[in-house]
């Protein structure tokens, strides 16, 4: 009961993150219909710019802990956000109104192009981070204590948080507003005076800073970051994209969860090395069961 | 008097001079110019394939011109020139709103929402760029509470403030068509386009949809420009009907000058004249004429 317990903590711990990272992937399939399989590098990138502002922050002598944590994470959400728009910008726009295929290769080349580029600028090898947050309680004791660290807590909560603010853009500002009316019908969208260009921008930024938060709290929690972590990860949130129906932004969240969960019981319970596997086969019984994911509204035709 | 500076005594709110669109070698609208009136209803008539819609097109920015210039002359705001704007500024700045011949509604928004969604800008504008919309200010409620009771305004006026809540995509058809008439009206332009707006409706509605017209008119004083099949639609309620045919102008003037040009009733019933058929064509059926005759 308690190895359990501690599982569920640890694997509610990795969906948030996976959720936040699946966030970017299906707003931006939501609204221009094409996966952004650069995103895995936006977060990679926002690990890295937390990184470097840890570390310049311990230059700066700034070693009050939350006001350290809120710079990093601003800092990392608007330059990650800044990149976002770039990519968006340099890659997809002048793509826009050719076949979906030339975007998606330009993502993938975008993808392929943040990897090296991060690799020539911050080297290749694992850049370590000392604990900034240690600790956590004890929720149970036993032969095995069950631990519930605050960086965890951190993770959950910013997650829990950051969802409740971009589910209110989404539905009740402007913003949001025309975010919603872009996805459903963009001629039409303009001659009610929304900038479409403008509007797809700011989704890319949106998604650019959850993934900077996502990329923080890998930072915090693992410590140890490569220009490569985004690979996978961006491979891992996608799936959880899809699972929870992609276009639904409750669904990313519900989706990284189970990605999360599946993972981390997975490697508990069986074998550490097939924990991928695991992830990417509860992929392929969710698309055979349910093809619009978990929460993803089929599209109906309307005759 | 010339008819065409000053159709009915008004000053023009749109000067369309010398259109032509071409795509490739295909003449779609040809050196059409004609003007819109403030407070008037200017229609648009044509046979299919007239270039009726290409006008809209153009002047809502789908289109760039090949030829020609359009000017607005906004009265509160001065001229524009729609034929350099970028579509979505056309109704941002310049507001003019349009239609579409099929209904194109956001079906998964409620009707409140493909409403409030008409006053983007300027919920845009009073939320600081949601920046300071999230934080609740005041400014913003405000801002968001006067869109909002111009929207229900507007329900109230198409009859679909007890739909409210429902989503856009679940309305019948008639309901579907004033509820896009409606959002255009959100967006408070000074011309109204509507694409066939009496389009699939039955005969009540039809009415129904003349009376708002008219009222759109006389109450809140924009010019309407109006493309409709429906004749019944067409002279009972249009100031000014200019016609199409194959991309040129054949006609102008008031409903009773329409009814009754010989070019339009031609144009409309399909008449063909010999001396408009090419001439091998024209001497062909010159001379089986001639043997009918003596036969």
């Amino acid at each position: 009961m308690d190895y359990f317990l501690q599982q569920l903590i640890n694997g509610l711990t990795l969906g948030a993150i996976y959720g936040l990272i699946a966030i970017g992937y299906t707003m931006v399939y939501g609204i221009i219909g094409m996966i952004n399989f650069a995103h895995g590098e936006i977060y990679m990138i926002g690990a890295f710019i937390s990184l470097i502002a840890f570390l310049v922050l311990g230059i700066l002598g700034i070693t009050w802990l939350p006001l350290a944590l809120l710079i990093v994470l601003l800092a990392a959400m608007v330059f990650t956000a800044f990149y976002g728009w770039t990519l968006e910008r340099l890659a997809y726009r002048p793509l826009r109104g050719s076949p979906r295929l030339a975007a998606l290769i330009s993502a993938i080349g975008m993808s392929i192009f943040l990897q090296n580029y991060v690799q020539l600028l911050q080297g290749a090898r694992v850049k370590p981070l000392q604990p900034v947050i240690p600790g956590g309680i004890v929720l149970m004791e036993g032969t095995i204590s069950v631990r519930f660290n605050y960086i965890q807590m951190m993770i959950i909560a910013a997650t829990i948080v950051l969802m409740a603010i971009f589910s209110l853009i989404i539905a009740k500002t402007a913003m949001g507003r025309a975010q919603r009316a872009c996805q459903q019908d963009q001629t039409m969208s303009a001659l009610v005076g929304i900038n479409v260009d403008r509007t797809i921008s700011m989704t890319f930024v949106m998604g650019a800073a959850l993934a900077a938060v996502a990329g923080m709290m890998v930072t915090l929690y693992y410590g140890v970051i490569d220009f490569f972590i985004g690979f996978l990860a961006g491979i891992k949130a996608f799936t959880a994209a899809v699972v929870g129906g992609i276009g639904s932004l409750p669904g990313a969240m519900l989706g990284g969860l189970l990605i999360g969960l599946i993972e981390v019981f997975w490697s508990a319970y069986f074998t550490i090395e097939y924990k991928d596997v695991a992830a990417f086969s509860i992929l392929i019984l969710v698309l055979v069961f349910r093809p619009t994911g978990l929460m993803g509204k089929p599209e109906i035709e309307k005759v | 008097m010339n008819p065409r500076s000053e159709p009915l005594g008004g000053a023009p709110l749109l000067q369309v001079e010398h259109l032509t669109m071409r795509f490739g070698g295909l003449v779609a609208i040809g050196d059409v110019s004609f003007e819109a009136t403030d407070r008037k209803i200017t229609a648009i008539i044509g046979p299919n394939g007239a270039g009726k819609t290409t006008v809209f097109n153009c002047l809502t920015g789908f289109y760039k011109p090949t030829e020609g210039r359009l000017t607005l002359n906004h009265p509160h705001k001065g001229p524009f020139l729609l034929e350099r704007m970028e579509g979505f500024t056309i109704p941002q700045k310049a507001d003019v709103a349009r239609t579409f011949q099929n209904v194109r509604l956001f079906p998964a928004m409620s009707v409140l929402e493909n409403l409030i969604i008409a006053q983007h800008n300027v919920l845009m504008r009073a939320s600081g760029y949601t920046l300071w919309g999230l934080l609740g200010l005041k400014r913003f409620r405000q801002a968001e509470a006067g869109s909002v009771d111009l929207c229900r305004y507007w329900l109230d006026r198409v009859g679909l403030l007890d739909r409210a809540d429902d989503d856009a995509g679940n309305l019948a058809y008639g309901d579907q068509r004033r509820l896009e008439i409606a959002r255009a009206m959100c967006i408070r332009p000074v011309l109204l386009c509507l694409d066939e707006p009496a389009a699939g409706l039955n005969p009540r509605e039809s009415a129904e949809l003349n009376q708002l017209l008219l009222a759109i008119r006389d109450e809140h004083k924009i010019g309407i420009l109006l493309i409709e099949h429906d004749m019944s639609v067409v002279m009972g309620i249009s100031d000014y009907i200019v016609v199409l045919d194959y991309g040129r102008k054949i006609a102008e003037g008031v409903p009773e000058a329409i009814r009754n040009d010989p070019t339009v009733i031609k144009a409309y019933l399909g008449e063909a004249e010999e001396d408009e058929l090419p001439p091998e064509v024209a001497a062909d059926l010159a001379r089986e004429r001639a043997s009918q005759a003596e036969g």
